[in-house]
C-alpha cells in the first residue's frame, strides 16, 4: 500500500516536471518567432506539410459530417414540422462545436502525430544534437516554424471544415430531402450570429491549434530517442491532444455560451 | 517535398481557401449581411409584453425586412418594455401613426416586430415614438383564457 | 596509471582538468585530466560504455561537468554565455556516429546548411564552397541524392564535408569507423588524416577500433572506469607494461577485464536448483 502511494507520488512529480519542461519549451519556441520573420521560407515549407497535407481529410470529413447532420436533423425536425430550421441546426452545431472540435481531433491524428514522429526521429538520429553542435538552435530552426504553422493552419482548416459541412448539410437537406432552399439559408442567417457563434468558433480553433501543436512538438522533442520512445511519443500526442481538446472545449463552451 | 514554387503556390491556395471559408461563414451563414449596411434611424415603441423578442430580431413591413431591434429596456415608471428599432434610412416614409405588433414566425419560430402603416401626413423620424402597439401573444395566457372560458361555459349549463 | 610523458604542447587547444560527470547516479568520469594538442590527431579510446561520446558533448558544451573544467582555446566551456558558446561551436565540427544528416534536405543542402545559417554569402559562392567541400570527400557527384539514398560510409563522408564547411579549428569524430566495410573504412581513415594535415585542423577521434585509430593518431588516451588508464603515442602504448592497456590494445578476450561478468561459482550455480 505504501509502495503504491509512493509510486503515485513519483508519477505526480514526474508529470509536474514534464509540465514545467513543456512551459519552458514553449517560451523558447516563442523566442524563436522573431527569427522566422527573416526566414519566411521555413514557415511556408511547414504550412505545406502541416496545413495543405491535412486539407484532404478535413474536406472529406467536413462534407460527410455535414451530410449526416443534414440527414439526422431532418428526421428529427420533420416530426415537429420544423424542417425549415434544418439550416440553423446544421450551421450552429458545426460552427460552434463540430467544426473546431472535429478539425482539432483530425489535425491531432494527421498532422500532430506526424510532427511528433518527425521531431522524435530527428532527435533519435542525432539531427537535433548535430544542429546544436553546428551552433544552430533546433528550437528556433525546427520547432518554431512547425509550431507557428500548426497554429495558423488550425483556424483555416476549421473554417474550411465548417463551410464544407454546411454545404454538405445543404446538399442532403435541400437537394435530396426537399427542404426549401431559401428557408435553409434565411433561417440560418437569422439565427447564426457573427460574433457569438462564428467568432467564438474561430477563437476555439485558435486555442485548439495552440494546444494540439504544442503537445505534438513537445512530445516529439521530449521523446526518448529510441524507436520505441518515438512511437510512444506519437501515441501520447494523439491521446493527450484529444483529452486536451475535449476538456478545453467544455471549458470554452461554458465560458462562451454559458450565460 | 515538392519544388519551392509549387509549395508556395499550394500554401498560398490553402491560406486563400481558409480565408474564403471564413468569408463564406461570415457572409452566407451569419447575420452579418443583415446589419451594418447603410444608415439607420431609431424609433422607439412601448409594449406591455414583448414575449420572446430579442435584440437583432427582425422588423418587417408587409413581410419585408426594413430594420432590426436595436435595444430592449424596461421602463419601471410606466411598467412597460421599451424597444428601440433601427429602421433603414431608405424606408423613411412611415406615417407617424404607424402601429407595431409582435408576431411569431410559425408556431415555434422567432418573434419579430411587424409595422402596420397608418394614414397620417407626418412621418416617423429619428427619435419618434410609435404610439400604437400590440403586445406579443403569450401561449400560456391564451391557453389559460381558453380553459377558463370553457370552464365558465360548463358552469352555466 | 602508466608513466606520464612530457607534455606534447605547451598551449593545448582543449584542456580538461579533474573532470567529474555522472549520469543517473552512475559515475562516468571521475577525475579525468587530458590535453588535446593543436594540429594533431588525438584519439580517445576505451571499451564501449565508458562515456567517450559524453566526453565530446562536454567539450562541445552540450553537457556540463559536475566538477572540474573543460577549456577550449582558452575559454571555459561551461562558463560561456549562450552567444559565446554558439560562436565557439561555429569553430568546432562534430561528426556524429550516425552522420546526423538532415533527412529532409539533399546532400548539397546539407553541406550548405551551416553556410546558409551562419553567413549571408550569395548563392553562387555557397555553391562553389559546397562543391569544394564535396570534392574534398570525393562525393561531388552525389550532391542531388537524399540522405536515405546514401550508404553508411557515404553519409559519414557527407557529414564530414558539412563539418568542415565553416573551416573550423577542430573536428570531433564520434566512432567514425563503427560498422564500415573495409573500403569505406580505408577511405575514412585516409580522409581524417589528410584533412587534418591539409586544413591545419585539430582532430579528436573517439573510437574503440584499435588498429585503424592507432594508424592515424599522433597521441592516444585510453579511458576506463572513468579514469585515464593509459596515454602515449601509438608506439609507446604498444609496448606498455600496463596489463589492462595491453589487453585493450591487443584485443585479448581475457585479462584484467575478465571474460565473465561477475557471477557465483559455475559448478555451484548449476547444482543449486533452489534459486
Amino acid at each position: 500500500m505504501l509502495e503504491f502511494i509512493r509510486q503515485l507520488g513519483r508519477g505526480g512529480i514526474s508529470q509536474f516536471a514534464k509540465l514545467g519542461r513543456a512551459n519552458l519549451f514553449m517560451l523558447k519556441v516563442l523566442a524563436g518567432f522573431p527569427g522566422l520573420l527573416r526566414r519566411p521560407g521555413l514557415l511556408v515549407a511547414q504550412l505545406w506539410s502541416v496545413g495543405v497535407l491535412s486539407l484532404m481529410i478535413i474536406v472529406v470529413s467536413g462534407l460527410f459530417v455535414g451530410m449526416v447532420l443534414g440527414l439526422q436533423g431532418y428526421n428529427t425536425l420533420v416530426d415537429f414540422g420544423a424542417e425549415e430550421s434544418l439550416g440553423v441546426a446544421v450551421a450552429l452545431s458545426i460552427v460552434r462545436e463540430l467544426g473546431p472540435v472535429v478539425t482539432a481531433l483530425l489535425f491531432a491524428g494527421r498532422a500532430g502525430s506526424a510532427l511528433a514522429a518527425e521531431i522524435g526521429l530527428m532527435k533519435a538520429t542525432e539531427q537535433l544534437s548535430g544542429m546544436e553542435m553546428m551552433a544552430v538552435d533546433p528550437i528556433h530552426r525546427v520547432i518554431a516554424p512547425r509550431f507557428l504553422a500548426g497554429f495558423i493552419s488550425m483556424p483555416l482548416l476549421a473554417a474550411i471544415f465548417s463551410a464544407v459541412g454546411i454545404y454538405g448539410g445543404y446538399f442532403v437537406g435541400v437537394a435530396l430531402l426537399g427542404v426549401d432552399d431559401g428557408a435553409y439559408w434565411s433561417q440560418m442567417q437569422a439565427k447564426v450570429d457573427l460574433f457569438d457563434d462564428i467568432l467564438n468558433g474561430v477563437i476555439k480553433s485558435l486555442v485548439f491549434g495552440w494546444v494540439v501543436t504544442w503537445i505534438a512538438v513537445f512530445e516529439g522533442y521530449d521523446a526518448i530517442p529510441t524507436s520505441e520512445g518515438v512511437s510512444r511519443a506519437t501515441t501520447r500526442t494523439v491521446v493527450y491532444a484529444a483529452f486536451a481538446v475535449l476538456g478545453l472545449d467544455f471549458v470554452l463552451t461554458a465560458l462562451m455560451f454559458g450565460d | 517535398m515538392k519544388s519551392n514554387k509549387t509549395t508556395e503556390l499550394m500554401v498560398g491556395m490553402f491560406i486563400a481557401a481558409g480565408l474564403a471559408a471564413l468569408f463564406v461563414l461570415a457572409m452566407q451563414v451569419s447575420n452579418l449581411s443583415s446589419f451594418g449596411n447603410g444608415d439607420t434611424y431609431r424609433v422607439t415603441a412601448r409594449f406591455e409584453n414583448i414575449g420572446g423578442l430579442k435584440v437583432r430580431s427582425a422588423v418587417t413591413v408587409g413581410g419585408v425586412r426594413v430594420g432590426r431591434v436595436a435595444s430592449i429596456d424596461y421602463d419601471s415608471e410606466r411598467f412597460q418594455a421599451v424597444v428601440g428599432l433601427d429602421l433603414e434610412s431608405k424606408y423613411d416614409r412611415f406615417p407617424e401613426d404607424t402601429s407595431a405588433a409582435i408576431y411569431t414566425a410559425g408556431l415555434l419560430g422567432e418573434q419579430y416586430v411587424a409595422l402596420e402603416p397608418g394614414g397620417s401626413e407626418d412621418v416617423l423620424k429619428d427619435g419618434s415614438q410609435i404610439e400604437l402597439t400590440q403586445s406579443a401573444l403569450v401561449l400560456e395566457k391564451l391557453i389559460s383564457k381558453f380553459l377558463f372560458e370553457k370552464a365558465s361555459e360548463g358552469d352555466k349549463k | 596509471m602508466s608513466d606520464i610523458p612530457e607534455r606534447l604542447d605547451t598551449d593545448p587547444l582543449v584542456s580538461i582538468r579533474g573532470l567529474r560527470f555522472s549520469r543517473g547516479g552512475r559515475p562516468i568520469f571521475d577525475g579525468v585530466d587530458l590535453d588535446i594538442p593543436r594540429g594533431k590527431v588525438t584519439a580517445i579510446m576505451g571499451p564501449s560504455g565508458t562515456g567517450k561520446t559524453t566526453l565530446l558533448r562536454l567539450i562541445g558544451g552540450q553537457l556540463e561537468p559536475e566538477a572540474g573544467s573543460v577549456h577550449v582555446d582558452g575559454q571555459e566551456v561551461a562558463r560561456l554565455s549562450r552567444g559565446a558558446l554558439y560562436a565557439l561551436r561555429k569553430r568546432m565540427g562534430m561528426l556524429f556516429q550516425s552522420g546526423a544528416l538532415l533527412t529532409d534536405l539533399t546532400v548539397f543542402d546539407n553541406v550548405a546548411f551551416p553556410l546558409r545559417e551562419h553567413t549571408d554569402l550569395p548563392e553562387p559562392m555557397i555553391r562553389d564552397l559546397v562543391l569544394m567541400k564535396l570534392q574534398a570527400v570525393g562525393l561531388r557527384g552525389a550532391r542531388e541524392l537524399m540522405p536515405s539514398e546514401l550508404s553508411g560510409g557515404m553519409a559519414r563522408r557527407i557529414a564530414l564535408a558539412r563539418a568542415i564547411a565553416l573551416d573550423p579549428m577542430m573536428i570531433m569524430y564520434d566512432e567514425p569507423f563503427t560498422g564500415q566495410d573495409p573500403i569505406s573504412m580505408g577511405a575514412l581513415v585516409e580522409l581524417i588524416r589528410l584533412l587534418n594535415d591539409a586544413l591545419g585542423l585539430t582532430s579528436i577521434i573517439v573510437s574503440h577500433d584499435v588498429k585503424e585509430t592507432a594508424a592515424i593518431s599522433d597521441y592516444i588516451y585510453v579511458i576506463s572506469q572513468g579514469k585515464v588508464v593509459g596515454q602515449g603515442t601509438p608506439e609507446a602504448l604498444g609496448q606498455t607494461d600496463s596489463a589492462w592497456v595491453r589487453q585493450f590494445m591487443q584485443g585479448l578476450p581475457d585479462g584484467p577485464v575478465p571474460f565473465h561478468y561477475p557471477a557465483p561459482d559455475y559448478a555451484e550455480d548449476l547444482l543449486n536448483h533452489d534459486a
